[in-house]
């Protein structure tokens, strides 16, 4: 509802629309007479100041002061407007140090419109306002009270003189109704102006908005894929690393095997191959639990197979994804289906289970389903919450359709591009 | 141990692994006649002096992906009387049907993991080099759990499928029974049955069009 809508409807005359829009245009007169007078006083103090360098950073100050006037006119607003106005400020980056901040919303184009905002208030808005809506007041007020003002004294309104108590309550039947009607139509059009004055120049532009979000969207892409690099970083550092060590040490301890006689000395060297040997596999599963090697040559329907091929009970996988997808994307594919399949056998009973996967419209499709007990949830603790988010960043979907009694269906959508 | 020695061109590109792998051959017997870090290099060493073995890792500088496998099928094609013995570090059966698609034996496939057995390690080696197929157990255990019923395995029992089994391991019928603690006469009548079953083509070497059947699922 906005204040346009109210003056199409036949109950304006009895709403609250009439008094909001006196009241509006009654505050905005000191309110823009602040402003002015704040706006110009510092104008001018900082240009006495302006030889000895402070009254020039005063300057940089302005779009602060005029993002002050913003954030009051926008909730001033709000009784023009019920839905308000929403800031156009972008919302601060984490972490800022309060200078830092300042330095932020200085710099903002919604602060520099605040600022020209609070000019137009202040030199053009509220004279106005004061004009209409003060002019409206008194007249109204004066033609409320012309029965008693006429009692006692000769009183004079336009063409009309009264004299007594009688002629100025016939005025005020005559002339207060008609009055009333047309100073409120007019004042209705003038505050409802005025605030859509202020919504133009206070609220957020459409590139602001979609701004915020791309910028939003882009920096949680960033963090997903700066995870990404690191996870690939630590696997191959492991991998190259103490992966290959822990090989060659199995290869000496194989090769001292052979050497030693039987005896004391050859079982110890025979139990620490096979330590070794249990090392290796734990760094292996490790390995494959922050990003697989698998997954990055041979990419994702090799690297699920890999992980279908472990699981307990058989598992049918019939993937069509046609080509590589960016790292980020196999790699949340790939840990959706793995953390899956490891539930399905943790907690499903199932006897069998289905992972499908294919492109539909530029979306990557995987669905996991099996033939177990059903109830599971996403929220329930499982390894999936966390893979939720990572989805959700690169604007994918997790659903899990799981009714008590199974079965159990998993579905994940995903964009085959980042950041589209 | 084994009776000959093996002239042997090895390709891995960790220094520490060629190092090791070289010593255990080594300390078998054989020769290591080269030692390279990468897929060209094997290729220009055995081009110039064929020998009798070649070992090569899969992932290999400069793309680490598999260039040794590209490597290997190269010579493959070239040099059909070479033993091959490839190492990977990970089951992939991407690598292991476009290794074994091709071949009629004289090729392995191991894990990195299993050149720690020494002996084991070294009985493969042999084998390879009289011709047999040697595929690592865990890559069969995992390839074994994902057989579909429709195949042309369903037809075999499971006593069947484990003699099978152990083919693909590259053992001849005595360490087989030996390893199911039955006689030699009953494995040498699974295998007949399998080879019926299976209706390979009397052509071919059938313990080899067996075991590749019995890995391509």
């Amino acid at each position: 509802m906005t204040v346009w809508a109210a003056l199409a409807s036949p109950r304006y005359l009895i709403s609250s629309w009439p008094w909001r829009s006196y009241a509006y245009l009654l505050t905005s007169v000191p309110m823009g007479a602040v402003s002015i007078v704040v706006l110009v006083g510092l104008a001018a103090l900082s240009a006495v100041l302006s030889p000895i360098l402070i009254g020039i950073l005063m300057l940089t100050a302005f779009p602060l002061v005029g993002a002050v006037i913003g954030w009051v006119e926008r909730r001033r607003a709000g009784m023009m407007l019920v839905d308000g106005i929403k800031s156009p400020h972008a919302k601060l980056p984490a972490g800022l140090t309060r200078r830092a901040k300042l330095t932020f919303r200085r710099r903002e184009q919604a602060s520099m419109r605040a600022l020209g905002y609070g000019f137009v208030l202040g030199v053009f808005v509220w004279p106005l306002s004061a004009l209409f809506a003060g002019l409206s007041v008194t007249i109204l007020l004066t033609t409320l009270a012309s029965p008693v003002i006429a009692d006692g004294d000769q009183m004079g309104m336009g063409p009309w003189t009264m004299d007594t108590a009688e002629e100025g309550l016939l005025f005020l039947v005559l002339f207060g109704p008609p009055y009333y009607v047309v100073s409120s139509y007019l004042l209705g059009v003038i505050a409802g102006a005025e605030a859509s004055l202020a919504r133009a120049m206070l609220g957020p532009r459409q590139e602001e908005l979609q701004r915020n979000l791309a910028e939003l969207r882009r920096s949680r892409l960033d963090l997903v894929d700066a995870f990404e690099t690191e996870r690939v970083r630590i696997e191959r550092h492991l991998h190259d690393g103490v992966q290959q060590r822990l090989v060659g040490l199995t290869m000496t301890l194989g090769l001292a095997e052979l050497d030693l006689p039987d005896g004391e000395g050859r079982r110890l060297v025979v139990k620490a191959h096979s330590e070794a040997e249990a090392a290796l596999a734990d760094l292996r599963a490790a390995v494959r639990g922050i990003h697989p090697r698998v997954l990055v040559d041979h990419g994702l329907e090799a690297a699920v197979r890999e992980v279908a091929d472990r699981m307990p009970l058989p598992v049918t996988l019939q993937l069509s994804v046609p080509t590589r997808l960016p790292g980020p994307i196999e790699a949340a594919a790939y840990f959706v289906v793995s953390e899956a399949l490891a539930n399905v056998a943790k907690h499903a009973q199932a006897s069998t289970c289905e992972v499908t996967g294919w492109v539909d419209r530029d979306r990557l499709v995987i669905t996991v389903q099996d033939d177990g007990v059903g109830g599971a949830q996403l929220g329930a603790g499982t390894g999936l919450t966390g893979l939720v988010t990572r989805l959700d960043a690169l604007g994918g979907t997790l659903d899990v359709d799981s009714p008590s009694g199974g079965p159990t269906r998993l579905r994940m959508e995903c964009p085959c591009q980042l950041g589209d | 141990m084994p009776t000959r020695r093996l002239s042997i061109v090895l390709a891995e590109d960790s220094l520490l692994l060629r190092e090791g792998l070289a010593s255990i051959l080594d300390r078998a017997g054989h020769e290591v006649r080269d030692a390279v870090g990468d897929g060209d290099a094997l290729l220009a060493v055995v081009r110039k002096n064929p020998p009798d073995m070649v070992i090569t890792d899969v992932r290999m500088p400069p793309g680490h992906s598999d260039e040794g496998l590209r490597a290997a099928a190269a010579i493959r094609a070239e040099l059909p009387a070479i033993g091959i013995l490839v190492l990977s570090q990970y089951v992939a059966d991407a690598y292991l049907s476009s290794l074994l698609e091709t071949t009629t034996g004289g090729i392995g496939y191991l894990l990195k993991d299993r050149v720690g057995h020494v002996t084991e390690f070294l009985e493969s080696l042999d084998r390879v080099a009289d011709g047999g197929t040697v595929v690592d157990p865990e890559v069969v255990r995992q390839l074994l759990a994902r057989r579909r019923n429709d195949g042309p395995l369903s037809a075999l029992t499971p006593r069947e499928l484990e003699v099978l089994a152990l083919m693909a391991e590259g053992r001849v019928n005595g360490s087989i029974a030996e390893h199911l603690v039955v006689s030699e006469a009953a494995v040498r009548k699974h295998v007949g049955n399998i080879f019926a079953k299976l209706r390979l083509d009397e052509g071919l070497d059938r313990r080899v069009s067996a075991v590749l059947t019995y890995l391509r699922g």
